[in-house]
């Protein structure tokens, strides 16, 4: 791909590919735009007309909207946390040898392959339900008050039902990660005189900085937008305790049939996105240069 | 301090018997040289000296106490690994410093020790490298840096040239001489490298699948190798080893004979054949001899480098009785 006439025919071929894409994305965002500005309720059609800044000066004003966003936040925060300590830990056990150890790997990623809907659905009924719900039932046996998880702790309970799917794709990134250290380099450190928590602050930890970093940033891409947890669980309550801000953007349009401010909603989760990112971006990217 | 005693120390993974029972004493300031062919147990038999692999059966004392089962970090030794193993996030200094401040040194006798490494080993300009940023001869000299800091009682190298280029490995190898000579400290060296092991060591210790074949000075082992297989690995080009009827009329099995210890001549002499290869090498010449009745393989001779050979020329050889090395049928020397 060195010369003129290669980059050319490369730019060329390439390019189909490119104004698809960006067609796919242009149109529907740009109609998110022109609706934002429009008083455009599906109860009242027909009766479509540009209002201006209206439909944001509602939905940033709306209480909602503040609850909304530090939801947001505490959900993608707490889960990145909770997956990438946790999945250290993890990828640091799997890495032993340990007998079953293939049948254990396969295990740990099961999750992932549940379906969103389906797994919360299995923690609401089954195992946080305060009258037959597993957790319950251990209450009881200890002859303690069961807990009402969804109703007590809405917002924690789906920052658990999310780590539990998250964490097999982290604890997998991260035991590649660890599996591809030279083992010379943890042997060097012992005889150096490292003990165990000194060869994982300064061997393993500093060698799984990117891998830490990609898991971190395809996670939070996926995690600004958790909706079917919150929606088979908790339907966004109690009041908005566990609402998040793609939540709040379904309720605005498709509850209260409200299209302009449900795309008001829409263009500002899309510049929070963006500011989440360019935050992340400054504070790990440089973890991902060679 | 640097004494090293290994008593019946053996070895197994698993079923594998990697070490058979092995004694071996390693004196205060010696440098001892592990050579053999690869997949011998050199490297298991350093790591266990290291402490990085336990024994299977037998014991280690360093300087008269019992190491078998110490952690490698309490045994007071230092290893160069042979992929260097620097750590790729920090920096030079970062990386000599490493040992130093697990044991809590203070920082201005940290520093101390750094600036003074770095500067008999060269690094001085590089200290606020990353290893990533550095040559191959260069990383090899920081892995030394991080090994010299620590002041250990020995030092453990496991094939530490075998990644440099041949001019770099001659240079090398003449440092870690000099450091020996400076710092007159234990040194134990692995390599498969015969060259390296004669030029290097005070003390050669051959290894043939975990068996000792020979111990001595390199001299030792030239002069007088122990059996065939010493006598083959010992030496470049190899020995000569003749069987047959030549090697019953001397009244033993094989005998062998240096490259160095044939005269080669256009008149005359005890055996004949014709010039297949000749290595010029500008001092010597190497001629690989054909067709000369002794035997399948051809026999290998050093000439002068002057003397106008071409292959397919007819030549004469004379072995120099004095030097020629006698074995039985099972290998030992008579
Ligand atoms: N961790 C291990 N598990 C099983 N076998 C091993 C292990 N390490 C080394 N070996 C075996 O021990 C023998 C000696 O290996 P090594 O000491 O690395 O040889 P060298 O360094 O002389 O080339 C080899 O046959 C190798 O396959
Ligand atoms: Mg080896």
């Amino acid at each position: 791909m060195a010369t003129k006439a290669s980059r050319a025919a490369a730019r060329l071929m390439i390019s189909p590919a490119v104004l698809l894409l960006l067609g796919w994305m242009i149109v529907p965002l740009s109609m998110t735009l022109y609706f934002s500005f429009l008083r455009y309720n599906l109860l009242m059609p027909g009766m479509e007309e540009f209002t201006g800044w209206t439909n944001y000066r509602f939905f940033l004003t709306d209480p909602a909207f503040t609850a909304a966003l530090w939801n947001t936040l505490l959900l993608v925060g707490g889960v990145l946390l909770i997956t990438t300590v946790g999945g250290t830990l993890l990828a640091l056990l799997m890495d032993q040898p340990f007998w079953g150890q293939g049948i254990v790997r396969i295990l740990v990623i099961a999750p992932f392959f549940v379906m969103p809907t389906v797994s919360a659905l299995v923690w609401k009924n089954m195992f946080m339900n305060p009258v037959n719900g597993l957790f319950a039932h251990v209450a009881k046996f200890f002859g303690l008050q069961p807990y009402d998880f969804l109703a007590q702790a809405p917002l924690g309970s789906i920052i658990f039902i999310v780590s539990w799917q998250w964490l097999p794709f982290a604890t997998l990134i991260l035991l590649t990660a660890l599996q591809s250290l030279d083992q010379e380099q943890l042997e060097a450190a012992e005889m150096d005189g490292a003990g165990a928590l000194s060869r994982f602050f300064y061997i393993m930890l500093p060698h799984l900085a990117r891998a830490i970093t990609v898991v971190i940033l395809i996670q939070t891409i996926f995690l600004l937008s958790v909706f079917a947890e919150i929606l088979v669980t908790t339907n966004g309550g109690p009041g908005v305790a566990s609402t998040n801000l793609t939540y709040l953007i379904y309720m605005q349009s498709l509850l209260q049939f409200d299209v302009g401010g449900g795309s008001a909603g829409g263009v500002v989760a899309i510049i929070l996105a963006n500011i989440v990112a360019i935050f992340l971006m400054r504070m790990i990217g440089k973890n991902l240069e060679a | 301090m640097g004494r090293i005693t290994l008593d019946k120390v053996t070895k197994s993974f698993g079923e594998v018997n990697v070490i058979p029972p092995l004694d071996l004493t390693i004196n205060d300031g010696e440098f001892v040289v592990f050579v053999g062919p690869s997949g011998c147990g050199k490297s298991t038999l350093l790591r266990l000296i290291a402490g990085l692999e336990d024994v299977t059966s037998g014991q280690i004392r360093i300087d008269g106490e019992d190491a078998t089962d110490m952690p490698p970090a309490k045994r007071g030794l230092a290893m160069v690994f042979q992929s260097y193993a620097l750590y790729p996030h920090m920096s030079v200094r970062k990386n000599i410093a490493f040992p130093m401040k697990m044991a809590g040194m203070p920082q201005d006798e940290q520093n101390r020790r750094i600036e003074a490494a770095a500067k008999s080993l060269n690094l001085t300009d590089y200290l606020d490298r990353r290893p990533g940023q550095l040559s191959g001869g260069q990383r090899q000299r920081v892995a030394i840096g991080r090994a010299i800091v620590r002041e250990p009682s020995a030092f453990l190298f496991d094939e530490p040239l075998s990644n440099l280029d041949a001019a770099l490995r001659v240079n090398m190898r003449l440092e870690i001489s000099e450091l020996h000579n400076a710092l007159k400290t234990t040194m134990i060296y692995v390599t498969h490298d015969q060259v390296e092991a004669m030029t290097m060591a005070d003390k050669i210790v051959v290894l043939r699948a975990g068996n000792i074949e020979q111990v001595g000075s390199p001299l030792e082992l030239y002069k007088t190798p122990r059996n065939e297989f010493v006598a083959g690995f010992i030496g470049s080009p190899k020995m000569n080893l003749i069987r047959g009827e030549t090697a019953a009329q001397k009244g033993a099995a094989t005998i062998g004979i240096r490259p160095e210890h044939l005269a080669a001549s256009t008149e005359g002499g005890l055996w004949q054949g014709t010039v297949g290869v000749a290595e010029h090498l500008g001092s010597d010449t190497f001629l690989h001899v054909h067709d000369h009745g002794l035997g399948d393989e051809p026999l290998t001779v050093r000439v002068d480098g002057e003397m106008a050979v071409r292959h397919g020329d007819r030549i004469f050889l004379t072995p120099d009785e004095s030097k020629l090395h006698r074995f039985d049928k099972q290998g030992l020397r008579i």
